[in-house]
């Protein structure tokens, strides 16, 4: 039956079979549609990409302020123009792992607190101008220092000096750090001629295509880069056009004006699939949507009212109903199972007795304040108010503020004790850690300030032993889970959506949206 | 001086003062709005100090006053100044969006203002009969619906499901006239649903007002048909309130059509706008004020103006 199956997929990946009767087969087999899913995507990557043609996207989150300079990227499209013409020293990989773009390969000391990259021979800028070492360290020079405004600029703190020798660029650490290959794959360090010094915005790189017609906010075409050392990029132009209307997205995706989008809804995600030959896809991923408590400020200070407060919120009724299905259970840690070294540990459940056993010993009495707003993540207010029933049977009253979107992340996240607000996911548990709940975090928004979990932290990343490390970091997640302010109801997947004029989508790619923003250029347009 | 010249003088220097105020008001509105440039551009990944290093590039730490009337002489001679977010130079920026934003305004006017005026009279021709009826509840029900809503139920039925015209309205230079007419085909028929009803409705109360004075009895009696009537006789006297409405609801269609750009992907005025409102992008959103304040303005007094001549009485006013 299996084979059978194999030769059904196959038909269907060669457009001899049409994908929905191929999963109508499979169904009347036996298959769940996961599979069946699976299996096609591997037939279609058996049989190969084709050349040529024109991919057209819609994403979502682009503006007209924007600007191409990669420090300054903070948004989805800009993310995905990078991806098109600029190339990080090494590159999450599908699984997790880290693999090599500028950099063929690297090696650390003893113990991880000296790293050296070797350059890929031969690899040039769109422009036809070799990369040297120099160019690398200049890049790294720009994001760094007190003067830049790099949006990773936390990531480069830590780095003591960067220096070229020969056709390696050696990574001299404060402290020893083995993620220190995953801190560089962060897409705002892609490496430009002189590091973008002399224009920051030229858009030039070493990715698999070059931008030829820019225009902020609207739309873009790139073609492909006649200097690009790789294999990436099959189809000869992408065009991207920004949608941020969810509906208008979807409908241009269904009236085929484009063939992949980004971001589809979770309330409408299942009609969306329904319609002929759209296909949607889910990927677990490590965003989650969360409710933050100030540590320090009361009645949040009374790690009782923060226990209460775990125990009185209904996480699977948050996956259902604001999820809609898309997404996962969180465990009141940022950590789930898209993290490398992860260990599984027993889930909270929502439980009533135990909120109201909680609240009783801390002694508190009246309402709790919890500021929310649209923008802080999609259904956020729907999320509070789910929250505060749940909270209400526990005897919790929890007060809603509904907050303007405008000024939400300068004037209430992080700056307001109890609010709704979002984090993406990070590559490594200590890039999480150390963005949000170290004592000294830039955005330690939880106002968390614990000894123990700062020197875990620090130790486990010059630990090269992964047994300990994993140990390590479910220890961190413990703390969190138990003493923590921070309150994670639910991992959100990413839902992007496809048509069938295109193939070669792989599931379960690690890191970003859309295969970890590779789709464009690994996804190919069928002849 | 002819009084005539003197009256627009007039009218011109008032609306120049008028622009000025709403420059302080914009500029005022501004300052007021919670957060501040740096922080809106760098986001939540904002740390202290980038936002620092930005402020202090962007002259933000210069006192209030001091930035508006550097801006203010700036834009006297032109200059709109640079976008504090992109760098890019405003005017040049401005130029193509405004150009997209009067090519939709212009196409929508084309259809909605003669329609407008035909369905007024045809409804005047046919008062409180089944045509006069069914016109009134088609463009009534238009103009009650959400402008997004009729955005999505067009959507829906012509782009997805007929696939007659594209859901997205992105134009660029590359694409010829008749390409652009195509892309915009679903925006025009929203826009012109929307300020159909207004006009509509204008038209067919100031005739029947017209219609009710002595000198159309006259005419009747000389024994004129009904049209003949309306178009020689009523339609010029009720030409100041239609013309009045139409250049409101051509103001609407330069300067308020941000839901439908965002609903069509149109690379009008208001995406642009509001895109630089949310980044607190001071400079452009006082160009864009500025700009819609001065349309809004100019077409009003040009709506005056033709009032004026129009009609005798205001002509040579006592």
């Amino acid at each position: 039956m299996n084979r059978h199956m194999q030769y059904l997929a196959s038909q269907a990946a060669a457009g001899k079979l049409s994908r929905r009767d191929f999963l109508g087969k499979a169904a009347a087999l036996g298959f769940t549609a996961v599979s069946a899913n699976l299996l096609l995507s591997n037939a279609a990557q058996a049989a190969g990409p084709q050349k040529g043609g024109t991919l057209r996207m819609a994403l979502q989150g682009g503006s007209t302020t924007d600007s191409l300079d990669p420090a300054l990227t903070t948004n989805q499209v800009g993310l995905m123009l990078i991806r098109m013409w600029g190339e990080p020293l090494v590159e999450l990989a599908p699984d997790g792992g880290i693999e090599g773009k500028v950099a063929e390969s690297f090696e650390a000391s003893a113990d991880a607190s000296v790293w050296t990259f070797k350059l890929r021979p031969g690899v040039m800028f769109s422009n036809g101008q070799a990369v040297t070492a120099d160019d690398v360290v200049a890049t790294m020079d720009r994001h760094s220092g007190e003067e830049t405004k790099s949006g990773a600029l936390g990531i480069m703190r830590g780095i003591k000096n960067v220096r070229a020798d020969g056709d390696t660029v050696v990574f001299e650490l404060d402290s020893p750090n083995a993620d220190l290959p995953y801190l560089l794959s962060d897409y705002h360090l892609a490496i430009q001629p002189n590091g973008g010094k002399d224009d920051p915005a030229a858009a030039i790189g070493t990715g698999p295509y070059v931008l030829k017609d820019v225009n902020m906010g609207v739309r873009f075409v790139a073609e492909k880069n006649p200097h690009y050392w790789g294999d990436l990029g099959n189809a000869d132009t992408l065009e991207l056009v920004v949608i941020n209307d969810n509906t208008a997205r979807v409908a241009a995706l269904q009236s085929g004006q484009v063939d992949l989008i980004d971001r589809v809804p979770p309330k409408t995600a299942k009609l969306v699939g329904r319609a002929p030959g759209v296909t949607v896809h889910s990927t677990a991923a490590a965003g989650h949507y969360v409710f933050i408590a100030h540590c320090n400020t009361a009645p949040f200070d009374n790690n009782d009212v923060r226990m209460a407060l775990k125990y009185g919120i209904n996480r699977q009724e948050m996956v259902d109903k604001i999820l809609n299905g898309y997404g996962s259970i969180g465990n009141d840690t940022p950590i789930n199972a898209s993290y490398p070294l992860y260990t599984e540990f027993e889930q909270r459940e929502y439980d009533p007795d135990k909120a109201m056993f909680h609240l009783k010993k801390s002694g508190h009495d009246g309402g709790i304040l919890l500021r929310t707003s649209d923008n802080s993540f999609p259904g956020a207010p729907d999320a509070a108010a789910l929250f505060q029933q749940s909270c209400a049977s526990a005897g919790i009253k929890l007060d809603i503020k509904r907050e303007p979107n405008d000024g939400y992340w300068s004037e209430v996240w992080n700056a307001q004790p109890f609010c709704t607000s979002y984090w993406g996911g990070r590559p490594t548990q200590d890039q999480m850690f150390s963005t949000a709940y170290k004592s000294d975090a830039d955005w330690n928004d939880t106002r968390f300030f614990n000894e123990k979990f700062d020197q875990i932290l620090v130790a486990a990343r010059g630990e090269l032993d992964t047994a300990k490390r994993t140990q390590m970091y479910a220890d961190m997640s413990a703390i969190l889970r138990d003493e923590g302010g921070l309150i994670c109801p639910m991992f959100n997947d990413f839902v992007d959506a496809t048509t069938d004029k295109i193939d070669g989508w792989v599931e379960g790619v690690k890191g970003q949206p859309l295969m970890n923003g590779y789709a464009p250029m690994k996804m190919w347009v069928k002849a | 001086m002819s009084p005539i010249v003197k009256l627009l003088a007039q009218r011109i220097a008032l609306s120049l003062l008028l622009l000025l105020l709403i420059s302080m008001v914009i500029f005022a509105g501004t300052i007021i709005l919670p957060g501040d440039v740096a922080q809106s551009i760098l986001g939540q990944s904002a740390t202290p100090e980038a936002l620092a290093n930005l402020r202090k590039e962007l002259g933000l730490n210069e006192p209030a006053l001091q930035r508006y009337f550097s801006w203010l002489f700036g834009a006297l001679q032109g200059d709109l100044g640079t976008a504090l977010t992109s760098g890019q130079d405003i005017t040049t920026a401005i130029a193509g969006r405004f150009g997209n934003t009067l090519f939709l305004a212009f196409w929508a006017a084309v259809v909605a203002v003669p329609l407008a005026i035909f369905l007024g009279l045809l409804a005047v021709r046919f008062k409180d009969r089944w045509p006069d009826k069914l016109i009134s509840a088609v463009t009534l029900a238009s103009i009650s619906i959400p402008e997004f809503l009729i955005g999505y139920v067009l959507m829906f039925v012509i782009a997805v499901k007929l696939r007659w015209f594209p859901s997205v309205a992105m134009v660029n230079d590359s694409m010829s006239l008749l390409e652009k007419l195509n892309a915009i085909a679903l925006p025009i028929a929203v826009l012109t649903l929307v300020v159909l009803a207004h006009m509509m409705r204008m038209t067919r109360a100031a005739i029947l007002n017209v219609m009710q004075s002595a000198y159309i009895e006259t005419a009747e009696l000389k024994g004129l048909n009904a049209f003949q009537v309306i178009y020689r006789h009523a339609f010029p006297n009720a030409i100041a309130p239609i013309v009045n409405v139409v250049m409101l609801n051509l103001a609407y269609l330069v300067v308020g059509v941000v839901v439908i750009e965002v609903v069509f992907v149109y690379p009008g005025m208001g995406q642009y706008l509001v895109d630089h409102v949310s980044k607190r992008d001071v400079p452009v959103v006082q160009a864009c004020g500025l700009i819609f304040a001065a349309v809004y303005i100019g077409l009003n007094m040009i709506a005056d103006i033709v009032a004026i001549l129009s009609n005798p009485r205001l002509r040579h006013p006592k």
